[in-house]
């Protein structure tokens, strides 16, 4: 990527919506779509009859149990007629069918755009796990019998031995989300629970217990991209997507550094030049990056240079990261406190980020006032980092 | 405060099962036959004659197990056959007790990357260890111990992953 | 703001099965022709790489993850669409576009040699709840629709024959597996799927890769002096009802074309552009592809008659000999329209060179049952 010093056409977010994320909800996928992007055109103050195109993003295919879904889904979002596309890279793809979003606008091509996040994790028996079974090499793993929490496991205790991390200062991350998540009118764990709770919980491949994990959710998130022009027309006070980035490792994943999300650091970085920010750590006011175990967000705070390698324990056990520290991280109560729908979750956490800096997040906003905000999700075979970085 | 009432109807998994939420049922059972091409049917030969194979690659000097095509770092094809040793270090293990479908597993099981001996720098395959105190995995002692290839008998062997029946430890953990 | 060049372009073959390559090897095959067509390198130049597919079609789970090594997009910025080739390649436009990317590349590929219960995959495409318990079977579907086109559209079984004989005879120069020399009493002679749906109406699959590379005007100016310019693009959905879709005119593949239309300034498309590869799945769509994309002359029968749709035609449709001749690659189907214009564009295509052509339009529609199109308008 190069600086584009003739920068026509700033996007903006004006619109965010969302349904609940529980483990089952009762309306259809293309129902939950639906209802998240009518929020989002009320609160942007427009119809669908305004929408130049349509952006849906869904992690696999599989969850919803037809081929081609984005296809079949496609009346949910509104797209009859219209422009309508679908992007993936697996679990990154809540933030990364934002950056789409931001594409869309950002080339002149569409003015104003629909992006919307949707899965449905609940279809799938008798597990929605067993779908991730095939995510794995058919040579190689598959014969192994592995599932997936191994993968993230593996990460997690070599990143536990580089920098001899405790998991009590792992488990305060889930403590920390689970607890903010309280705030979340749409949250379907947020609740008040302590390390010992954490560190008590059934072990599911040490060192992953239960609560160390994000829950298996449904649900919907919808948000309004539009050009500088339009924004200005519908809002006084637009957010500004300043930044995004994003960046794929090889799919050899026992060939990485485990302790160490190089990718996501590329991403950031690409993230960062495009915002003009140099010092992350300084200029970035908070941050929601992704938590589907609690030891991924400590490793992403590292990948984002958000913390140094090793250190991002430390700021969490210091409060740097509640909601009142000085460097807030899922001020919503992420993955684990607000629920896991895959890529429904990544774009809560850009909606997430729109409502911060608009400063309409209610009991969770965050104390200090904020400027610049940052969303990260992360994915496939634990190999892709998508970020991305607003501004009011 | 945003998200305002943000909408949805929750339900239970016994709505389900006492019928008060209805549904509709489909299963698909696919079959594919991959085609292995020509560095994972060496990669399994090997397998079958007891023998780890990698690949080199004379523009980086990088050894890659699993064998591979393209060298990822080059962008051209890897040059020489390599066979690395049955032997490594555990760059990262775990105990898994439960299985794919999240069932719980009778006996738990050990699972690590290791790090072949003979291979470049941080090339681990993943792989099972056996003859391994689970309390040594929970520790950590186990990090970065070498540990060598169980084999099955030859005539068991199919060309698989699983013709290494475990990695154990061959020095004290 | 920047123009967007097609800089470099391969291809596997198209095969019926390809046992002795797998899906990396194939993936590889194309991309690295397409580095050497562009001149690049692209561990060094390549800014993003989009690959386009769907992971029944693989038979894995999240198929994003299998793509970087062999496309040379390691620690790159790369993703999937769900979506056709020509869906990447419009997104890899958009990138180009917005001044932050020089240089893109687009994969598409298929495997479908490989899968065993291909039908059944047709079958998990379907509605579940309206579609799927009273139909099985792919070409029924195609043949509702084909009913209704032909009915709306007047197309005959003779103006279908026609383009199948075409489209075959162009395709023998392409070495293609499947290219025959038809007359009348052949197609006469072939056998119905699902009635009016006969065989010969019917694409059969085939396996292959193929990579694109895009660059913005400036980084195409120095990688060579007769890029192919990407002039328009145009997409759109007709939503996921079959059973509303079959029975009305595609009107979303007319927003797409006009869509790409307006961008590359064409008021009259069939004065304006020299040929066109369009969507010939079945025999029929070719004819549809034509009326709603305004390529009929206002009567779609005169020009089928007449061999307006020929190589020595004055619009030649399909000169690649289409799906139809070379059978159909899944989400690849596109590229290979691609293939064939770019090699018209550029002189390259051997016994079917037209007589220097300047523009060219491409356009798609998904695989059944899904209603996506995709257009493009090249210049040279």
């Amino acid at each position: 990527m190069r600086m584009n010093i003739h920068l026509k056409n700033r996007v903006a977010c004006v619109g965010a919506g969302m349904t609940l994320f529980r483990r089952r909800l009762y309306e259809t996928s293309d129902e939950l779509m639906w209802l998240a992007a009518k929020q989002a055109l009320e609160d942007a103050g427009l119809t669908i009859k305004d929408i130049d195109c349509v952006v849906y993003g869904t992690a696999p295919d599989n969850f919803d149990g037809i081929h081609m879904q984005s296809e079949a889904l496609a009346d949910g979002g509104g797209a009859l007629n219209k422009p309508y596309t679908r992007v993936y890279v697996g679990g990154g793809t809540g933030v990364f069918s934002a950056i789409a979003g931001w594409w869309h606008v950002a080339s002149g091509l569409c003015r104003r755009v629909l992006v919307i996040a949707e899965e449905k994790m609940s279809h799938v028996q008798p597990h929605p796990q067993y779908v991730f079974h095939h995510i794995f090499d058919p040579v190689t793993e598959k014969p192994l019998g592995v599932n997936l929490i191994w993968i993230f496991a593996l990460e997690m205790h070599r990143y536990m031995y580089k920098y001899n991390i405790k998991k009590e200062d792992i488990a305060l991350v889930s403590v920390k989300n689970k607890r903010n998540a309280l705030d979340h009118p749409a949250a379907q764990l947020g609740m008040k629970i302590t390390v010992e709770d954490v560190l008590n919980s059934e072990v599911l491949v040490w060192p992953v217990q239960r609560l160390d994990i994000s829950p298996i959710s449904d649900g919907a998130v919808a948000l309004v991209f539009t050009d500088e022009e339009n924004a200005k027309q519908l809002t006084d006070e637009p957010i500004w997507i300043e930044g995004v980035g994003w960046n794929l490792d090889t799919m050899y994943w026992t060939n990485r550094d485990l302790a160490f999300p190089t990718y996501l650091y590329y991403a950031g970085k690409m993230a960062y030049k495009m915002a003009g920010i140099h010092n992350p750590r300084k200029e970035i006011d908070f941050a929601e990056v992704y938590d589907p175990f609690d030891y991924k967000e400590l490793h992403h705070m590292e990948g984002l240079q958000l913390a140094r390698k090793g250190e991002a324990p430390i700021l969490t056990r210091e409060g740097v990261t509640e909601r009142d520290g000085d460097l807030p991280i899922n001020p919503s109560g992420g993955l684990l406190g607000v629920g896991n729908p895959i890529a429904a979750a990544g774009l809560m956490k850009v909606a997430e980020v729109y409502w911060q800096l608009k400063g309409q997040a209610g009991k969770r906003q965050v104390k200090k006032d904020v400027v610049t905000g940052l969303a990260q999700a992360w994915g496939d075979l634990m190999q892709v980092g998508t970020v991305i970085i607003m501004r009011r | 405060m945003k998200p305002e009432n943000p909408p949805g109807t929750p339900y239970k998994r016994n709505d389900l099962e006492e019928g008060r939420v209805l549904y509709t049922e489909d299963s698909l059972e696919l079959w594919y036959r991959w085609s292995l091409g020509k560095y994972l049917s060496k990669y399994l030969e090997g397998l079958k004659e007891g023998r780890i194979l990698g690949r080199y690659c004379k523009a980086c000097g990088r050894i890659y197990v699993p064998p591979r095509e393209v060298c990822q770092y080059c962008f051209r094809e890897t040059d020489e056959w390599v066979e690395v040793g049955d032997t490594g270090r555990v760059n990262t293990a775990v105990v898994s007790y439960i299985q794919a479908d999240r069932s719980r597993m009778d006996k738990p099981l050990i699972i690590a990357v290791i790090e072949l001996e003979g291979a470049s720098k941080g090339m681990g395959i993943l792989h099972r260890l056996g003859e391994v105190d689970p309390e040594d995995v929970i520790n950590r002692k186990i990090f970065g111990k070498k540990v060598k290839a169980v084999w099955k008998p030859p005539e068991e062997r199919t060309g698989s992953v699983n013709d290494i029946l475990y990695f154990k430890p061959v020095e004290e953990v | 703001m920047t123009r967007v060049a097609l800089v470099g372009i391969g291809s596997t073959q198209f095969r019926p099965e390809t046992p002795q390559k797998n899906f990396k090897e194939l993936m590889y095959e194309a991309a690295s022709r397409a580095y050497i067509d562009a001149g690049i390198d692209p561990r060094k130049e390549l800014d993003c790489i989009i690959t386009a597919s769907e992971d029944l079609w693989e038979g894995v789970a999240i198929f994003d993850e299998y793509v970087p090594d062999q496309l040379g997009g390691v620690l790159k910025s790369v993703f999937t669409v769900g979506g056709d080739g020509l869906h990447g390649i419009i997104h890899a436009y958009m990138l180009i576009k917005t001044g932050y990317f020089d240089l893109v590349a687009v994969e598409a590929h298929s495997k479908v040699s490989e899968i065993e219960t291909l039908q059944k995959i047709y079958h998990f495409a379907m509605d579940p709840w309206y579609v799927r318990p009273v139909v099985d079977n792919p070409y029924v579907l195609a043949a509702l629709e084909m009913m209704n086109m032909m009915r709306l559209l007047d197309i005959t079984f003779d103006m279908l024959d026609m383009t199948i004989m075409k489209n075959h005879l162009n395709a023998v120069e392409w070495g293609s597996p499947y290219a025959r020399i038809y007359d009348y009493d052949n197609l006469e002679s072939s056998e119905y799927v699902a009635q009016p749906l006969r065989e010969v109406d019917i694409a059969p699959h085939v396996d292959g890769a193929t990579v694109a590379v895009l660059a913005s005007e400036e980084k195409a100016k120095e990688l060579t002096d007769d890029p192919i310019w990407i002039e328009g693009v145009g997409w759109a959905t007709q939503g996921g009802r079959v059973e509303r879709t079959l029975h009305n005119l595609p009107t979303a593949l007319n927003t797409a074309g006009n869509m790409a239309y307006v961008m590359a300034g064409i008021e009259n498309p069939m004065a304006e552009l020299d040929f066109a590869e369009v969507d010939d799945r079945f025999s029929f769509r070719e004819l549809v592809s034509l009326a709603m994309l305004r390529l009929d002359g206002g009567d779609l029968m005169e020009m089928v008659v007449n061999g307006v749709y020929t190589l020595d035609g004055d619009f030649p449709v399909n000169t690649g000999g289409g799906f139809l001749g070379n059978g159909y690659p899944l989400e690849a189907g596109g590229m290979m329209k691609l293939l064939h214009a770019v090699k018209q564009l550029r002189g390259e295509a051997g016994f079917n060179q037209l007589d220097d052509p300047e523009k060219a339009l491409v356009a798609i529609r998904r695989e059944v049952p899904s209603n996506s199109y995709a257009v493009l308008v090249l210049g040279r």
